[in-house]
């Protein structure tokens, strides 16, 4: 069930950090522990760096959900890139088409309790994850 | 333009960082400390993220060069104060920073830097290759 929904534009560097603050805001809300506020923040920040360096940009949606007596934040970043041609080879860790370490992907799914990616080549790439308040 | 200030105490140079960094100014403070490194001569750099609640990779790579750059330029840096939460974090991110010096303050850090820093008080003249 969702609770709160809120859509938010990231085209430029500077977007990230009002944006990381706004997923914050959500995870303090939810009275998530600061743990796994730092891991979602960090999965959050990989996954906009990738969405800025080869989407070039596009919208995230934040919200906050329940299931049963869950509360979590849902992220999902949606951008009309170029889309990923492999996509188990972009969840290697250390594999990269940029220069980057080759960790966003990999290390954001690690952090999150739940990971989805959506990509189709020419369309571009969906990726939601979900970290839950005691998750 | 925002940019990170950066201190030139003795030998070392001491950054705190107190605000989370965008990638542009993180890029800039690698630019920035590498410059200083070789224009005063530094022989430590020491980084103060005790205010930074997020390390992601691109952050931590930011480290490892700044690291890495100054080593070559006769330099050790020693990252300290790092958060708790920042360490659980980058470990499950696959990001140890290896190769970093880490102390848990800046005290500590002084202390490090100057147990592993040979500083050469009458450094007159130019050196030769040392044998020792």
């Amino acid at each position: 069930m969702t609770l709160t929904k809120d859509l938010m534009q990231v085209s430029r560097e500077q977007d990230v950090v009002p944006f990381r603050n706004r997923v914050k805001e959500c995870a303090v809300k939810i009275k998530m522990g600061l743990v796994n506020q730092t891991k979602l923040l960090t999965a959050a920040s990989e996954l906009t760096r990738n969405m800025l360096r080869y989407g070039n940009g596009g919208v995230a949606l934040i919200e906050i959900i329940s299931r049963g007596r869950d509360n979590g934040v849902r992220l999902t970043f949606s951008d009309k890139g170029p889309g990923i041609a492999d996509i188990p080879k972009a969840m290697q860790d250390g594999y990269s088409t940029g220069k980057s370490l080759g960790l966003g992907l990999p290390g954001a799914r690690r952090l999150v309790n739940e990971f989805e990616i959506k990509s189709e080549t020419g369309v571009g790439t969906t990726i939601t994850i979900i970290k839950w308040a005691n998750g | 333009m925002e940019r990170i200030p950066i201190l030139k105490m003795g030998w070392f140079l001491l950054v705190t960082i107190q605000i989370d960094l965008y990638d542009r100014l993180a890029l800039d403070l690698e630019a920035d400390l590498v410059k200083m490194v070789q224009k005063t001569g530094a022989k430590g750099v020491l980084i103060d993220i005790s205010a930074v609640s997020i390390v992601d990779s691109f952050m931590g790579r930011i480290l490892g060069n700044i690291a890495g750059m100054s080593k070559l330029l006769e330099a050790e840096t020693v990252v300290v104060g790092m958060q708790p939460a920042v360490a659980i974090t980058l470990v499950e991110l696959g990001l140890p920073l290896k190769g970093v010096f880490t102390a848990l303050n800046v005290e500590k850090g002084m202390e490090l830097l100057n147990s592993i820093i040979v500083i050469d008080h009458d450094n007159s003249e130019d050196d030769d290759i040392d044998t020792d």
